[in-house]
């Protein structure tokens, strides 16, 4: 089974450490194009969490069955099996959700987040390590775009859990700025999402080297990155 | 080509460069403040005073000496060339935010001044009319009288924005009356209307080009700029504009007009000539320079934006690097390059 031990540093990896989104910088396309709102970015994390559990699950438990040569094609069919599945699933049940996220949910297949963790951690694990593996690096992901979101649509339209009623429809966004603010448009295009991001490593990267000072460590050797689609 | 001997110059200080800046852009200021009233004065002191406030800031958060960053002038030739590049009227924030843009994001997060790839006031008139396009694109209309109140009230949000703001300016207004497609409209025709036309250009704008252009050769007669980038930006825009006008004059305006447009002197003297974010070799700011003029064109005449200096000269500043790599003059001694 697992220890305790164990569990607080697949957490801590997954939410802190080696973060998807401030640390490893993977899986950029859909954090640029869906992070209009929290509530967006939030929806697309719970899939992504969704899809990475079980895939991570799938994997590890049939690692040792899979034949080393081919195991990425068998990885990304086992992915775009669950991926079809959470698609179909928001199609029927989150429909302008659906309509909203678009072509992100089915790229999922392609998000190096999920092939990455299948790859380099469940490959290699047997499979609860795997399946809480797979969550929290879905949660470190959730909670950056979340953060993301919030505060792209707080600086671009002066809400918060903008488009919330497409979730619960008894919901309204909030109104955090009076309504005359103008609305700063360039915190919801692109190059906002790129400035934020780049802040929010810049946060990240200083918490680690207080933190590091405060335990008179040397600072942590930073993660090999390497970022794509 | 190279710059031939001596190779002895003046010793001459940021803030000495940066306080001449200032004074060669004061017959423009002028012929500005003429036009369109004392608001363009308000603008300048909001634009410096949020630039010395956003530079401050930073300094103080990167632990560099204050003083010694904050009186070199640098700071406040970004905040007036912002003023001078937004439209007079604009409402405080828009300037505000501009120009905190540029110096907290453009320049300081970059490593301050000499490390800044792009021009700062031109990153800010990119951003916010990105951002707010229709506020970016109000003009007031030529011949609005107005007192330093009833300006500074609209400036600050204290009286309504009235329709007569909401003008465009006479580059902006030729292209979309020329674009209208139905052949109604030539050059000719439009330059008749002398509310909004002079002689060459926009009516009065064209002085306010003319204020520039004085203040730019005065640079040039100091030696803080070279003929290269100017000459270099102004013949292009005139060789490009004058292709077309010799094509088709009804449709394109001639070069004149175009010089005397919109940022082109402004663009051609003090922002494009800026020595960090452009070419360095001599070779480098003429290709520089050309381009600027080049995609100015282009994106004026035929882009959706009102003027394309800003974006020109942005495009150029990500090719710089890449110009000045491949212009090297060969080192002394050596035939080829080195």
């Amino acid at each position: 089974m697992i220890s305790r031990d164990e569990f607080r540093t697949i957490a801590g990896n997954g939410i802190w450490k080696q973060n998807t989104s401030i640390a490893q910088i993977l899986g950029l396309c859909p954090l640029l194009a869906v992070t209009t709102n929290a509530v967006n970015g939030v929806m697309l994390s719970l899939a992504t969490i969704l899809v990475m559990a079980i895939s991570n699950l799938a994997v590890a438990s049939l690692r040792n069955f899979i034949p080393h040569e081919i195991r990425i094609p068998v990885f990304i069919l086992i992915v775009a099996a669950l991926v079809t599945v959470v698609d179909l699933l928001f199609n029927a049940n989150l429909h302008e959700l659906y309509l909203v996220l678009g072509i992100f949910i089915p790229l999922i297949v392609t998000n190096c987040i999920v092939l990455a963790r299948v790859e380099a951690f469940a490959n290699k694990n047997p499979p609860l390590q795997s399946t809480f593996d797979g969550i929290f690096m879905g949660v470190g992901m959730l909670w950056t775009l979340a953060l993301l979101g919030a505060m792209r649509e707080m600086l671009g339209n002066g809400t918060i859990l903008g488009g919330i009623d497409m979730v619960f429809p008894s919901l309204q966004p909030i109104q955090v700025l009076p309504e005359s603010y103008p609305g700063f448009l360039l915190a919801l295009l692109p190059p906002g999402a790129f400035i934020l991001l780049g802040c929010m490593i810049a946060w990240k990267n200083w918490m680690d080297a207080r933190a590091a000072e405060r335990n008179k460590l040397k600072p942590p050797t930073p993660v090999a990155t390497a970022g794509c689609s | 080509m190279f710059a031939p001997a001596p190779f002895l110059l003046k010793d001459v200080s940021v803030s000495q460069v940066m306080i001449q800046v200032c004074v060669a852009l004061i017959p423009g200021i002028a012929a500005y403040a003429s036009l369109v009233g004392p608001a363009i004065l308000v603008q300048l002191v909001i634009a410096t005073l949020a630039a010395l406030i956003a530079e401050a800031v930073m300094l103080k958060v990167r632990g560099k000496p204050l003083a010694l960053f904050l009186t070199d002038g640098s700071a406040i030739v970004t905040a007036w060339l912002i003023a001078l590049t937004f439209p007079p009227l604009a409402p405080w924030w828009l300037v505000v935010t501009g120009t905190v843009f540029a110096i907290v994001v453009a320049k300081q997060l970059y490593g301050g001044l000499g490390q800044n790839p792009f021009n700062p006031a031109m990153v800010a008139f990119a951003i916010c009319i990105v951002a707010f396009p229709a506020l970016m694109s109000q003009w007031p209309s030529v011949g609005l009288q107005l007192s330093l109140i009833e300006q500074m009230n609209i400036i600050l949000g204290w009286a309504p924005r009235v329709d007569a703001l909401s003008g465009a300016t006479p580059l902006d207004a030729m292209k979309t009356a020329l674009k209208l497609g139905d052949g109604s409209f030539d050059v000719a025709t439009l330059l008749a209307n002398q509310d909004i036309y002079g002689n060459f250009a926009g009516r009065g704008w064209e002085w306010v080009a003319a204020g520039y252009l004085l203040g730019g050769l005065w640079l040039w007669h100091r030696k803080l700029i070279t003929w290269h980038v100017p000459l270099a930006f102004i013949a292009s825009l005139t060789l490009v504009s004058g292709a077309l006008w010799l094509y088709n004059p009804a449709q394109f305006a001639s070069p004149l007009f175009h010089i005397l447009s919109g940022g082109a002197m402004l663009g051609a003297f003090f922002i494009a000539t800026d020595p960090v974010s452009g070419c360095t070799t001599p070779r480098g700011k003429l290709i520089f320079g050309a381009g600027c003029g080049l995609l100015a064109y282009i994106i004026r005449v035929f882009g959706g934006y009102p003027d394309g200096v800003a974006f020109a000269v942005l495009l150029m500043n990500l090719s710089a690097p890449v110009i000045d790599l491949l212009t090297q003059p060969p080192v002394f001694g050596m035939k080829d390059k080195a």
